[in-house]
């Protein structure tokens, strides 16, 4: 049993709509807090490149006008950070990584979001595959800000969020888990919000 | 120790008419570096909880753990905090969590520490780790706040400063500057930082914690100055980020 923290009640009434969408020790927000490791990066679009590369048959690489050629999809999704806050019904138009993996060949069960700034996170292939992931260019109708991490960020919405990497240049597939930045920094190698896997050895 | 452990609190300081520092002794607390955070919960007696993150202010060297808290008007975890909980009263803490946005001595410097308004909370975790361990690092502090009435820790800055090898403190103003003011008076801007900033060829470890728009306009500024963005490390406070 948690101790009751005497005088502490709830702020505001539950809302039934969101009843089975917040994961336990999450709030509903309607901002959209930033957080990230360090500055913001500024690539100009006519440098910027998705590159897809590592254990694979043959390196696949996209100018930013070859990107936005792809079929595109648009996605209302629910989004959960593991500072505590979830945000629902964010909408998200980018690209599948079915679609950026169409037809490639590979022994790899593990992908790494490679990003500018030096991010890196690491994910199971099975988790970016299957209609779970996208690498998305546009938030709410309009080209995603670069404190959001635009250009273009991966958006893996069933994982807590450091998982959707900003600022995103390129999937690395590799055989071997490789753990990124934040796993390496007191955090959960996977991050399922629903079980609450936040920290190392939750 | 990310196993959740209930735990008393043992004293509560108002730092200012919006914040309030909370002292709890976690059993078997492993230690922390500073920089890094907690993150509490509360039960209600409905059986209703909620969950937070909080910067550590404290030393690692300070025996107790102190957090220091914002009250967010339109909140639900601040304002219990800083204006109901009081000594005895019980909540679940677990921590110390976060490898990133951490400084001790080993790491060097000379040291830049950028805040704005509660984002001074885990810098001063790094000025108390510094003073405690006795380092003579060259270390300067610019903290934005609204009023001289919201600077958290006014006297323990002042007196950091006038001690040997102490900090280099900048204060800037940026609502309302008392008669005979003669610090800054405006926002964080590139000329102010360029103006407090060591040079970049002196290579600082910076730290910028604050709001998230004044925390992307330094990191950008410093970048623009000439500061290796690989050396500027930021945590954000979201309105709703620390609720």
């Amino acid at each position: 049993m948690p101790p009751i923290s005497r005088g502490f009640r709830r702020r505001h009434a539950a809302d039934p709509a969101q009843e089975g969408r917040v994961p336990p020790g999450q709030h509903v927000v309607t901002d959209f807090p930033v957080l990230s490791a360090g500055p913001t990066p500024h690539t100009p679009l006519d440098e910027w490149s998705f590159q897809l590369v590592g254990a694979i048959d043959a390196p696949r690489a996209w100018t930013w006008e070859e990107f936005r050629a792809l079929p595109a999809e648009t996605v209302t999704k629910d989004i959960h950070c593991v500072t505590s806050w979830s945000k629902l019904d964010t909408t998200w138009e980018g690209v599948s990584v079915d679609t950026l993996l169409d037809g490639v060949v590979t022994e790899a069960e593990y992908v790494v979001a490679v990003c500018d700034g030096g991010y890196e996170t690491n994910l199971p292939l099975e988790d970016v595959t299957g209609g779970k992931a996208w690498v998305a260019y546009g938030y709410d109708g309009e080209p995603l800000e670069a404190e959001h991490g635009g250009p273009a960020r991966l958006i893996v919405p069933h994982l807590y969020f450091w998982k959707s990497a900003k600022w995103i240049r390129g999937l690395v597939l590799t055989e071997e888990d490789q753990p990124g930045f934040w796993e390496q920094n007191g955090y959960h190698n996977y991050g399922d919000p629903w079980r609450e896997q936040r920290y190392w050895n939750d | 120790m990310a196993v959740w452990q209930t735990v008393e609190l043992v004293a509560k300081q108002p730092e200012t008419p919006t914040a309030a520092t909370l002292r709890f002794s976690p059993d078997g607390w492993p230690g922390h570096r500073a920089g890094q955070h907690v993150d509490v919960r509360l039960t209600a007696d409905d059986g209703y909880q909620a969950q937070r993150s909080y910067s550590i202010a404290s030393a690692p060297d300070d025996g107790a753990l102190a957090i220091t808290v914002e009250r967010l008007d339109d909140g639900e975890v601040s304002p219990y905090l800083v204006d109901d909980m009081a000594p005895g009263d019980a909540l679940e803490l677990r921590g110390p969590i976060g490898g990133w946005f951490v400084w001790d001595v080993a790491d060097g410097g000379p040291l830049l520490l950028v805040a704005g308004g509660s984002g001074l909370v885990p810098l001063m975790g790094m000025l108390r780790r510094r003073r405690a361990a006795g380092a003579a690092v060259p270390a300067r502090l610019l903290l934005s706040a609204r009023t001289v009435q919201d600077v958290l820790y006014a006297d323990e800055l002042h007196a950091l400063e006038a001690g040997e090898d102490g900090p280099e403190v900048t204060i800037t103003l940026t609502r309302e500057a008392p008669p005979g003011w003669s610090g800054y008076d405006r926002r964080v801007d590139r000329e102010l930082l360029d103006a407090v900033a060591w040079p970049p060829a002196e290579r600082p470890r910076v730290y910028v914690c604050g709001p998230t728009a004044f925390v992307e306009k330094v990191a950008a500024d410093l970048v623009a100055l000439g500061h290796d963005p690989g050396l500027v490390r930021t945590e954000r406070f979201g309105p709703t980020g620390g609720g």
